[in-house]
């Protein structure tokens, strides 16, 4: 069995082993709930091998709600011990503990949350919006998101067997090498990061080929909605920046596993190479968050202000310069490297360029709502509230883009408040106003107002509640990453901190209580129109929820925001497209392959981490039978009948 | 009315013609997935760039490579894309027994660039030069075997297609899954010439 044995599941550290129990229970819970009700066929017919762009754009979205109850789990566990740990108290974390919970929050928040979050949202809305009928490749839709779970089940298992990485979430050699981190962390976190990181390249191709090739007839270029063009800038970024990511996981792979010397102390090896091509990959992705994020909000200002998008084509432009930027920029995360003065002016500059096209966005919000009818529904106030928050995140990076000045700050707390103003207040607030804007799109029925407003004031002062003290202290010297400190005069913000995060907890059990009482009351929010908001853009246009194949005629655009024009000149029909010689609605026939090849590499992943040879082989070889069954089956696709499309419409 | 709207499409600008064909949406997502590949390539040559003098005390790349041997596995894998070439001109005349004699060649000469390349290795290995030994040597074959990865792995793609090709026939699926399959061997033969003029010519 390798490394693994009993010794592996820690019956030592309560913490760990209470809330990996309480997961079990849960999802021992949620299993036997499933059997009894006889849900399992639906679940498997309809959900686990569904094909449909926008079931598994609702399954990302709801694993990514689910992880950020983890990671935030993790985030309470460190404010609670900062709060406790000043002078000679220690906390209740011993150091290890503490070690695994930050880079466990880390991982988790972007990769499982952030990242899920906004490819989930991309899949659900990207083909509704160009009029498309699925994504360029359904079944290897279903597999990106399954090796994404499989990734994140991964994660998970290293709270009951083993342990996670302690070198942080992107696990710096030396430390992360074998020669300091001998136990089984960082490979859980190597293997985690190398399954969702293939699912999610694999999604990137996938939406990029939809975006460029399948946009209805009309859809020209200048016509695409901009959040169609962010999740544009964002894939391309996915398809550039990911390969460097497995590049060099896979290289500290062979370093831990087979004694390569890419980033050793020894036999000239060289740490900083890993520090330069994980940032390669690292600063595009935070603008693979950020993108599709800034397109979110486009849609919900010129949704809730009733006017057209301020400035298209500059929102455009500005979208696709961050995205060629992003590439320029990596070395800002470590101007301490000691790279020369020219090389930090360059990095430099070029980071402080990145905030004009950004800046230009910033005012085309601003211009789109000035002089609109403003209704200030739910998705509207994430929108305000991000343009508040975020510009103050975007002052604070501006400032740390002078090397001088980052020298002083380079892994303080003012960083960490930074870089959470800016993810919280940019993604996270536009995943919470994508999430309750096309939530009604989705299932047919709109979320409660007033919950919704309750999450919306809760995420917000408790935002600033928690980080605007730890700006503070990282201008007063505190360090990231600290497990406790001797500066007792830290305590009193450390436990505002503590505050500001217990009233972000509220807001996230709010919006499982919302979700719930949404259901409750699911007849009485129902929307039978199909367009909640009075949208512009073409998912609007189609039924809630969409048939399986969103469009039962393929709509022809004829400028931008065809659906507004069509509600304007047509009573809200659209135009549509000639018969065309490929216009036969064929649709992908659920596929087992993704879940099945996600099971397999998960074996494969725990097999690997646990230096269990023959269970790797067998994971593998898994992979590659069920890769030749799928090229074998031919019948992969279904006629949809007109009787069924008919049924559909009644 | 199809000759009505097909004259109309050549007045539409391209990027308004509405969903391309399922062939061209095939082709063009795995281009993308052999720039994604490229990229992958190219974070291993960056980093045999940064380790290519990092030799620790041990052997260099002067005193490792044999350039006869170098030349013949260029000139295998060459042949070999001239081969899948040939082959793909058979299969646009849906010619069966010149496709599989065009994919045999591709075959032998791949396999023979993977033999020559594990000769290489295994003679390095043999004198103490693997990996382990120093920084140079792990991005040397973690560049050199990253890429003879792709070519055994195309070798089996290449044997299940041909094997898709006589039992399925030519349908379209499997015609995409050739023309997939051509693209990804040029691929590696641009790859490769990345590796004979970097690593083998640059050698010092």
């Amino acid at each position: 069995m390798g490394k693994l044995g009993w010794d592996a599941i820690p019956l030592h550290e309560p913490i760990p082993l209470v809330s990996a129990a309480v997961v079990l229970l849960v999802l021992a819970g949620v299993l036997l709930l499933v059997t009894v009700k006889g849900w399992w066929p639906v679940l498997w017919r309809d959900w686990i091998t569904s094909v449909d762009h926008k079931r598994i754009g609702v399954m990302y979205v709801l694993l990514a709600l689910v992880m950020l109850l983890r990671g935030f789990a993790d985030a309470l566990m460190m404010r609670s011990q900062l709060a406790l740990a000043a002078g000679s108290a220690r906390g209740y974390l011993p150091p290890a503990h503490y070690d695994q919970v930050f880079s466990a929050h880390g991982t988790i928040m972007i990769f499982f949350v952030a990242m899920t979050f906004m490819v989930g949202l991309m899949n659900f809305v990207v083909p509704l919006q160009i009029g498309a009928r699925d994504v360029a490749f359904p079944v290897l839709n279903s597999a990106s998101f399954w090796l994404t779970a499989s990734g994140v089940l991964l994660t998970n298992v290293s709270l009951v067997v083993g342990e996670f990485s302690r070198a942080g979430w992107l696990a710096y050699p030396p430390l992360s090498e074998l020669a300091y981190s001998p136990g089984v962390g960082v490979d859980y976190w190597l293997w985690s990061l190398q399954i969702a990181g293939v699912g999610t390249l694999l999604s990137g191709i996938n939406l990029t080929t939809t975006i460029l090739k399948m946009r209805a007839p009309g859809m020209g270029y200048g016509r695409m909605p901009i959040f169609t063009w962010t999740a544009l800038a964002a894939n391309l970024l996915i398809i550039a920046a990911f390969p460097i990511l497995t590049a060099t996981l896979g290289m500290l792979l062979l370093d831990r596993y087979l004694g390569f010397h890419f980033f050793t102390n020894d036999a000239g090896g060289n740490m900083m190479m890993y520090v330069n091509l994980i940032w390669a990959w690292g600063h595009p992705e935070v603008y693979i968050l950020i993108l599709p994020a800034f397109g979110i909000y486009s849609e919900v200002i010129a949704t809730f202000a009733g006017k057209p998008l301020f400035g298209y084509r500059s929102m455009a432009s500005a979208t696709m310069g961050i995205c060629v930027i992003s590439f320029m920029v990596w070395l800002h995360h470590f101007f301490t490297m000691g790279a020369g003065a020219d090389v930090n002016a360059f990095f430099g500059i070029a980071t402080s360029i990145i905030a004009i096209p950004t800046g230009v966005k910033i005012f085309n919000w601003l211009f789109t709502m000035y002089g609109g009818t403003l209704r200030l529904e739910v998705p509207m106030l994430w929108a305000i509230g991000f343009i508040v928050t975020f510009v103050v995140g975007g002052a604070t990076g501006v400032l740390m883009a002078i090397p001088p000045a980052d020298f002083q700050l380079h892994n303080s707390l003012f960083l960490v408040a930074h870089f959470h103003n800016v993810i919280i207040g940019g993604v996270v607030f536009g995943a919470f106003a994508g999430y309750t804007y096309w939530f009604p799109k989705a299932f047919g029925f709109r979320l409660h107002e007033g919950l919704g407003k309750a999450v919306f004031w809760c995420w917000f002062i408790g935002f600033w509640l928690a980080f605007l003290p730890l700006y503070v202290l990282g201008l007063a010297g505190a360090t990231r990453r600290m497990q406790h400190y001797p500066e007792t005069q830290w305590q009193p913000l450390m436990v505002v901190a503590f505050v500001g995060a217990l009233v972000i907890l509220a807001g996230i059990v709010l919006t499982v209580v919302q979700l719930a009482v949404s259901i409750r009351q699911r007849e009485r929010r129902r929307d039978s129109t199909g367009d909640p908001w009075d949208g512009r853009t073409l998912e609007w246009a189609t039924p809630s929820p969409p048939p399986v194949w969103n469009f039962a005629a393929l709509p022809r655009v004829d400028g931008l925001d065809a659906f507004w024009e069509a509600k304007r000149c047509n009573d809200g029909a659209l135009a549509r497209a000639g018969a065309r010689r490929d216009d036969v609605l064929e649709m992908p026939r659920p596929s087992a392959l993704g879940v099945v090849l996600a099971f397999f590499a998960f074996v494969s992943g725990f097999a690997l981490v646990w230096h269990i040879g023959w269970l790797a082989l067998c994971g593998m070889l898994g992979m590659l039978a069920a890769c030749g069954w799928r090229a074998w089956r031919m019948d992969t696709e279904v006629e949809v009948t007109p009787e069924e499309l008919a049924g559909a419409r009644a | 009315m199809t000759a009505g709207v097909l004259a109309a499409d050549v007045q539409i600008p391209v990027s308004e013609r509405g969903p391309s064909p399922r062939k061209v949406i095939v082709g063009y997502g795995f281009w993308l997935f052999l720039l994604s590949d490229i990229i992958l390539f190219s974070a291993f040559f960056a980093a045999y760039a940064v380790l290519a003098d990092r030799t620790a005390g041990g052997p260099g790349g002067a005193q490792l490579f044999h350039r006869d041997n170098v030349l013949l596995e260029t000139a295998c894998l060459l042949l070999s894309s001239f081969a899948c070439a040939m082959m793909g001109l058979a299969v646009e005349q849906r010619h069966r027994a010149w496709m599989v004699v065009g994919a045999l060649l591709t075959f032998a000469l791949g396999a023979a660039f993977l033999a020559l390349e594990l000769r290489e290795f295994a003679d390095m290995l043999g004198h103490g030069a693997g990996p382990e030994r120093s920084a140079f040597l792990s991005a040397f074959f973690a560049l050199v075997g990253l890429h003879g990865a792709h070519v055994g792995i195309g070798l089996c793609w290449l044997v299940a297609q041909v094997t898709q090709v006589l039992t399925l026939g030519w349908r379209p699926k499997v015609i995409d899954r050739l023309a997939c399959f051509s693209l990804f061997w040029h691929a590696l033969d641009i790859v490769w010439i990345g590796v004979f003029t970097i690593v083998y010519l640059g050698a010092h």
